[in-house]
C-alpha cells in the first residue's frame, strides 16, 4: 500500500455527515470538504453538510441519478431527506442509532422499518457504508478524478464514533468502512475529536486555556444524540498530558427532539381553534418551528415570531395556516423541558420495559440534558481520583467536579442554552464546594467534529498532544454457575472481566486463569456485560455481585469452535484474550489450553443478536 | 483506460461547462488551466476495484452513446446550446425559488381578494424560502455603502454600477445625493443540473397514494 496523500476525517453523525481533510504534504492545514449531493430532483450542489439519509427511490422515480452515476436509484443527502417527509416508508434516518441497538440483528437488512415490498433492505451496517461510499464517489469525482493513489479508499481515514459506542457498534462501524472499500481506517471518539478541534482552532493560545489540573467536560449535544466526556489535563515529567477519563452512557436524545417539542406545542394551539394539519404539514411546521426557534434566540430584540405553514397546494393565499411561536414559549419549552433546574442528585426517568415492543430506536425516556449529566457526574465522581494534581476534580465526593466546559453539536450555538447548561453546572459545583468551570471559546460547532477527526491524524504523526483514554468499558463475560435446577429461580451469575478499563490501542490483556468450556463445533453464547464506571477490575476479576448501576448488559458474544481435528460435541477448555486492535476496536479471542496448531485463536464475535 | 464520453454526453458537458464557467469563477480558472495543459495531461487511470464492484451492484448506465449518424453536426448545434445553457440556467434559478420559497405559487394567485394580513402571512413563507435561497446561492452587495440619502461624490462612472439621474450634465467627479444604494451579485452558484433532468417542470404536480 502506497504512502496515504491526504488524512480525512469523517464525522458520520446521526442526522449529519460532514467531512474535513488534511493534505499531509502541507499538514498544517484543516480542509472541510463539501459534499456534493442531491438537493432536488435532478439537481445536484456541494454543501458542507450531508444528511444521514438514504431514500429509494420507487421504479417510476427519476432525478436520482448523479453526475458520476445517472441511472442512480437511491439517493443521500439532503434530497433524501426532503424525499423522506413526501414518502417515509421509503427513507432509512437514524442508521447510527440502529448501528448501536442491540435489540436487532444489525447485519440484517430491517431499515427502512415497515418499507413496502419493492422497497430494498438494508441493515444498519450497509446504510452506514452506503454514506461511506457516497463520501467516497464525491472525493472521486472532485480530488482524485481517477488517480487509484488519491482515491479516498487509499487514503488515511478516520471516522468518529460516540464515546458512548460500545464494542460491537464500533467493529460494525469499521465493518461499514471496510465494505465502502477504506482500508487505513482508525476510529476516534467524538467529544475527543470536538477537544482537538478547539485545539486546532486556538492554535498556540490553547495552552492558556487549559492547564494542569483542569478537567474539561465535553457536552456534545447533536441532531439525535447526546454524548458526554471527561478530559483531565495533568502534568507528568513537566510535560502536559490529556487524559479522557470518563464517558457517558448512549442517550438518543438531541435538537431534532427540541424542534418537535416546538412543533408539538404549535400544532395543539392551531387545532384549538379547529385546523387539522396532516403529516406534511406537521413536516413543514417543524421545519418552520425550527426556523422561528433560531430567529428566537439569536436575535434578542424578537419576542415573537410568526410561523407560517403553506398550504400543500399551488394556491399560497387563503390556505395557509398562521400561528405564532412567543419567546416566553421558546423559553419555557427549551429550558423547562430540555434543560431543567435541577439537583445534582437527580436521575434521569427510566421507561420500565414493556413485553411487547415494537421494532424501534430505544429513545431517551427523559428529555431533560440536566438530568443526564447529574448522572454523569455522579457517577464518574471518581473518575480523575488516580490522576494526580486533579484535587480540584476530586473536591467532591458526590460528584465529578469539572474545571471547564467545551461545548459541541449545532444545538448548541444557542447562547439560551449553553447559559442555562453552565448556570445549573456552576450551582452543582457551589454546592460540592468546588470553583465555576469556565466555558472554552467556541468554534464550528458543526464542523468541529469532523475537522478534529483529520487533525487527528497530525497528533498521530507526533504534531500535536495526544489524548490518552484507552477504552471507556471494562467488559465482563456473563457465566452460570452450575446449581441443581430450580424452576423459577435463575442460576447465579458471575460477571468475568475479560477487558479491563482504559485499555489503550495496541495493547492486549494477559490471558485471565479462569478457564471455559467450549463445545466444539457449534456456537456457544455468552451473556456480555460493560461497565463505564469500574476502573480497578483486571482481566481474570470475578464479581458474584454488583450494583445494577454499575453493569451494562450489552449483546451477547458467540463463540464457534471448528473442530481442527477434534471430534465434534468435544469441550475444549480455552483462556479469553482481549486485546485493542490499533484501529481502535477491541477483539475478543478464544485461545485454548490445548492448541493444536501453533498460535491457535478464535476471533469471538461481539455483535450478535440478542436472545428473545 | 476509461472511455472517452460519447457525443451527446459532450454535448451535456459542454453546455453544464459553459454554465459553470459563468457563474463559478473557480471553475473558470480551472478550465483556463486545463486548455493550457491538455497535452501533458495523463490519460484517465483506471477505475478502481472498489468502483468496478460498486457499478457492478447498480443497474447498468442510462446515458447510451446514440447513433453516430445524428451525432455529425456539431457546429451548428453551438450557438443552440449556448442558447440552452441560457434558458437551463434561467429555469433552475426559478425553479429554485419556488422549492424554498414558493415564489411561482404566490406571482400565480390572483391577491386582489386577499385582505393583507393574508398576504403578509404568505409573504412570510416567500420570503423566509426565497431569502434563504438567495443567501445559500448568492453574494449580493451593496454598490455603495454610504447611507441613501447622503451627499456622495464620484470620481469615475462605471455606466453599468452607478446610473445618473436628475440634472445629468458636465464631467466628473460629479456630487449628488445616493438614493439607491444598488445591488451586485459578487458570486452566483446555482446547483448543477444532472443529464436529462427537465428542467421545465419547475414543480411537479403531487399526487398522494
Amino acid at each position: 500500500m502506497t504512502e496515504p496523500r491526504y488524512a480525512v476525517g469523517v464525522d458520520l453523525g446521526t442526522t449529519h455527515i460532514a467531512m474535513a481533510a488534511v493534505d499531509l504534504t502541507q499538514p498544517d492545514q484543516v480542509d472541510t470538504f463539501e459534499v456534493a449531493q442531491l438537493v432536488a430532483p435532478g439537481q445536484v450542489e456541494s454543501r458542507p453538510l450531508l444528511p444521514s439519509f438514504l431514500y429509494f427511490g420507487h421504479s417510476e422515480e427519476t432525478g436520482l441519478g448523479l453526475p458520476w452515476d445517472a441511472a442512480r436509484s437511491f439517493a443521500v443527502g439532503e434530497l433524501a431527506r426532503i424525499r423522506g417527509v413526501e414518502a417515509p416508508n421509503r427513507l432509512v434516518c437514524s442508521a447510527k442509532s440502529w448501528l448501536s441497538h442491540t435489540g436487532i440483528d444489525r447485519r440484517a437488512g430491517v431499515l427502512p422499518v415497515g418499507a413496502p415490498e419493492d422497497v430494498e433492505r438494508v441493515s444498519p451496517v450497509e446504510a452506514s457504508w452506503r454514506y461511506l461510499d457516497h463520501l467516497a464517489e464525491c472525493w472521486e469525482a472532485e480530488r482524485s478524478r481517477g488517480d487509484e493513489s488519491l482515491a479516498l479508499a487509499a487514503q488515511e481515514v478516520i471516522i468518529t464514533v460516540p464515546a458512548s459506542f460500545d464494542a460491537a457498534a464500533r467493529d460494525l462501524t469499521v465493518e461499514a468502512a471496510y465494505a465502502a472499500g477504506m482500508e487505513n481506517v482508525t476510529l476516534l471518539e467524538e467529544p475527543q475529536a470536538a477537544l482537538y478541534a478547539w485545539i486546532e482552532a486556538a492554535g498556540d493560545q490553547w495552552r492558556r486555556h487549559v492547564r494542569p489540573g483542569d478537567v474539561v467536560l465535553v457536552i456534545d449535544v447533536g441532531g439525535g444524540t447526546t454524548d458526554l466526556s471527561a478530559i483531565a489535563a495533568v502534568e507528568s515529567d513537566g510535560m502536559l498530558e490529556l487524559h479522557r477519563v470518563a464517558v457517558g452512557d448512549h442517550i438518543l436524545l438531541g435538537g431534532d427532539n427540541m424542534d418537535l417539542a416546538l412543533a408539538h406545542g404549535l400544532r395543539a394551539r392551531l387545532e384549538t381553534d379547529g385546523k387539522k394539519l396532516d403529516r406534511w404539514q406537521l413536516g413543514s411546521l417543524t421545519h418552520a418551528a425550527r426556523a422561528a426557534k433560531e430567529a428566537i434566540l439569536t436575535r434578542s430584540e424578537l419576542d415573537q415570531v410568526p410561523v407560517v405553514v403553506p398550504s400543500r397546494g399551488s394556491e399560497l393565499l387563503g390556505a395557509s395556516l398562521r400561528t405564532e411561536l412567543t419567546r416566553a414559549e421558546t423559553e419555557r419549552v427549551l429550558l423547562e423541558g430540555f434543560c431543567p433546574e435541577v439537583e445534582s442528585s437527580a436521575r434521569p426517568a427510566t421507561r420500565a420495559r414493556t413485553g411487547l415492543t415494537q421494532l424501534g430506536l430505544p429513545y431517551a425516556a427523559d428529555a431533560a440534558i440536566t438530568r443526564h449529566l447529574a448522572d454523569f457526574l455522579t457517577r464518574q465522581s471518581a473518575a480523575a481520583r488516580d490522576l494526580p494534581g486533579l484535587e480540584n476534580a476530586s473536591a467532591s465526593k458526590s460528584i465529578l467536579c469539572p474545571t471547564a466546559v467545551l461545548f459541541n453539536g449545532g444545538v448548541l450555538k444557542s447562547d439560551l442554552l449553553r447559559g442555562r447548561l453552565l448556570s445549573v453546572l456552576n450551582r452543582w459545583l457551589e454546592a460540592a464546594g468546588a470553583s465555576p468551570v469556565r466555558e472554552l471559546p467556541g468554534t464550528n460547532l458543526d464542523l468541529a467534529v469532523a475537522r478534529g477527526a483529520a487533525y487527528y491524524a497530525m497528533v498521530r504523526r507526533g504534531r500535536g498532544l495526544r489524548i490518552h483514554g484507552g477504552t471507556a468499558r471494562a467488559y465482563y463475560v456473563g457465566i452460570e454457575s452450575p446449581m441443581p435446577a430450580v424452576p423459577g429461580v435463575e442460576p447465579p451469575l458471575t460477571a468475568l472481566c475479560v477487558a479491563p478499563f482504559g485499555m489503550e490501542e495496541g495493547t492486549e490483556t494477559k490471558l485471565p486463569p479462569q478457564e471455559l468450556g467450549i463445545v466444539v463445533g457449534e456456537p456457544v453464547r455468552f451473556r456480555f456485560f460493560g461497565s463505564t464506571v469500574r476502573r480497578d477490575d483486571s482481566a481474570g476479576t470475578e464479581l458474584l455481585s454488583w450494583d445494577a448501576s454499575e453493569l451494562e448488559e450489552l449483546a451477547p458474544i458467540e463463540i464457534t469452535l471448528p473442530a481442527e481435528g477434534r471430534p465434534d460435541g468435544e469441550m475444549v477448555p480455552i483462556h479469553l484474550r482481549a486485546s485493542v486492535t490499533p484501529v481502535g476496536t477491541l477483539l475478543l479471542e478464544a485461545v485454548p489450553l490445548s492448541p493444536v496448531k501453533p498460535d491457535e485463536c478464535w476471533k469471538i464475535e461481539l455483535s450478535v443478536r440478542e436472545q428473545a | 483506460m476509461a472511455e472517452s464520453p460519447s457525443f451527446f454526453s459532450r454535448v451535456w458537458l459542454s453546455w453544464v461547462c459553459s454554465l459553470r464557467v459563468l457563474f463559478d469563477a473557480e471553475f473558470a480558472r480551472r478550465v483556463q488551466i486545463a486548455r493550457s495543459t491538455t497535452a501533458s495531461l495523463p490519460a484517465a487511470a483506471p477505475a478502481s476495484r472498489r468502483r468496478a464492484k460498486a457499478k457492478a451492484r447498480r443497474a447498468p448506465a442510462r446515458l447510451k452513446d446514440e447513433d453516430d449518424a445524428t451525432a455529425q453536426k456539431p457546429a451548428a448545434q453551438t450557438a443552440a446550446l449556448r442558447e440552452q445553457a441560457r434558458r437551463a440556467a434561467a429555469l433552475q434559478l426559478l425553479g429554485l425559488l419556488q422549492r424554498e420559497g414558493r415564489l411561482i405559487d404566490f406571482l400565480q394567485q390572483d391577491i386582489a381578494k386577499f385582505d393583507d394580513a393574508e398576504i403578509g402571512a404568505a409573504a412570510r413563507v416567500v420570503h423566509a424560502g426565497c431569502r434563504k435561497a438567495l443567501a445559500e446561492h448568492a453574494e449580493i452587495g451593496p454598490v455603495r455603502t454610504e447611507p441613501e440619502g447622503e451627499r456622495i461624490t464620484i470620481e469615475s462612472v462605471d455606466p453599468a454600477a452607478i446610473k445618473l439621474t436628475g440634472d445629468v450634465k458636465g464631467a466628473p467627479p460629479y456630487s449628488g445625493v445616493l438614493r439607491h444604494r444598488g445591488w451586485r451579485a459578487a458570486s452566483l452558484k446555482l446547483p448543477t443540473a444532472v443529464a436529462d433532468h427537465d428542467l421545465s417542470v419547475l414543480a411537479p404536480a403531487e399526487v398522494e397514494l
